[in-house]
């Protein structure tokens, strides 16, 4: 049993990490502020949540636990609002998406 | 599988350093920033079961509220003073 | 005020939790320190349906969260392969759509899941409409009247 939540955890680890770093690549590649923003989400969501995903495995039933659920809850309430934050304050700057050829500004529904 | 993560984690780290370098706008380098500080309370919450020490869980989570309230910190300022003029690209 | 007596026993159970050390002074220090949360939060006037949604709280762990944790993987792993591939086949768009929640509470939900999923970020909140920035056109195309919008406005009924 120990060893199957184990090579769970490894797994779930390994899953983290590869989206860690592609999220880091997609902040090196993408053209502007907010593909970049995009890339970064990867890391936030995915690439936390199967780190902490592992270490939960890890943990087992135990106060650390509790505290990994709750670091995991701090990042998916608050790196939206982070992200949203800085996107407008951007946009309000006048820091131009860079849009796919053939639209500007926003298209209407 | 812990090493690989937290060395996964530092490749991370390096290549959003290398965005907060590059810029080429204040954002830019807030969101490398921003990753840079989600990796870190990563790197101590697994580091912390590398050396057998879940008491680094508490420093993440203090860092997690850190990295959010610095960021939107940052942001107001911009909006108000005027730190952020020269990332600006001018054309 | 039964809203309140709730928060105060959240505040004292997320400290219990974080602290593990139950001797006498380190619990009634957590006590000090939840009422006094309680007293500036009230003074803020924080502790109502919006700003403690509690209702919500026996609900989307089981309907909401676990759709919105499948919608995540999918664009997440969408979104890795777009970046990988050496064409980087993007095509980002800013798009505006017409929300159908009601509340302000509803619309912040519906705002940061769709941040919260890789590859659309909510640029601009206001009633009745939000800007939204889709790294592609397939995605900014599955925002309109989508299942999600449905949803949230789901929650936001009593």
């Amino acid at each position: 049993m120990s060893t199957l939540l184990g090579l769970l955890s490894g797994i779930s680890l390994l899953i983290g990490a590869f989206f860690c770093v592609v999220g880091a690549i997609g902040l090196l590649r993408m053209p502007d502020v907010y593909t970049r923003m995009q890339a970064a989400s990867v890391i936030e969501t995915l690439g936390a949540g199967f780190i902490l995903l592992g270490l939960l495995l890890h943990a087992g039933l135990s106060l650390a636990a509790v505290k990994l659920l709750m670091i995991a809850l701090l990042i998916f309430f608050a790196s939206p609002t982070a992200s949203h934050a800085l996107a407008r304050s951007a946009l309000l700057r006048g820091v131009k998406p860079a849009l796919a050829d053939g639209e500007e500004g926003p298209s209407k529904p | 599988m812990l090493a690989a993560a937290t060395l996964a984690l530092i490749v991370t780290v390096a290549l959003a350093l290398a965005r907060a370098a590059l810029g080429p706008t204040v954002f830019d380098r807030l969101q490398a920033v921003n990753t840079i500080g989600t990796c870190a309370m990563l790197l101590l919450a697994v580091m912390g079961f590398l050396n057998g020490r879940p008491d680094f869980l508490d420093l993440a989570l203090v860092y997690g509220l850190l990295n959010i309230i610095g960021v939107i910190a940052v942001l107001r300022f911009l909006r108000q003073g005027d730190l952020g003029a020269p990332g600006v690209p001018r054309r | 005020m039964a809203r309140s007596v709730l928060f105060l026993a959240v505040l004292y159970a997320f400290w219990l939790l974080l602290s593990g050390m139950y001797t006498p002074f380190l619990m009634g220090a957590g006590a000090g320190c939840a009422v006094g949360v309680l007293l500036l939060a009230r003074r803020m006037d924080l502790i109502d349906r919006e700003g403690f949604p509690v209702h919500l709280a026996w609900r989307t762990p089981f309907s909401y969260w676990p759709w919105l944790v499948k919608e995540i993987l999918k664009s997440g792993w969408d979104v890795a392969r777009r970046i990988l591939d050496p064409r980087l086949p993007i095509s980002p768009t800013l798009i505006e759509i017409r929300p159908s929640q009601q509340t302000d509470l509803g619309l912040a939900i519906h705002a940061n899941s769709i941040t919260l999923t890789p590859g659309t970020i909510t640029v601009e909140v206001g009633p009745g409409r939000l800007l939204v920035h889709a790294l592609t056109r397939e995605g900014a195309a599955g925002l309109a009247g989508s299942e999600m919008d449905r949803r949230c406005a789901e929650l936001e009924r009593p």
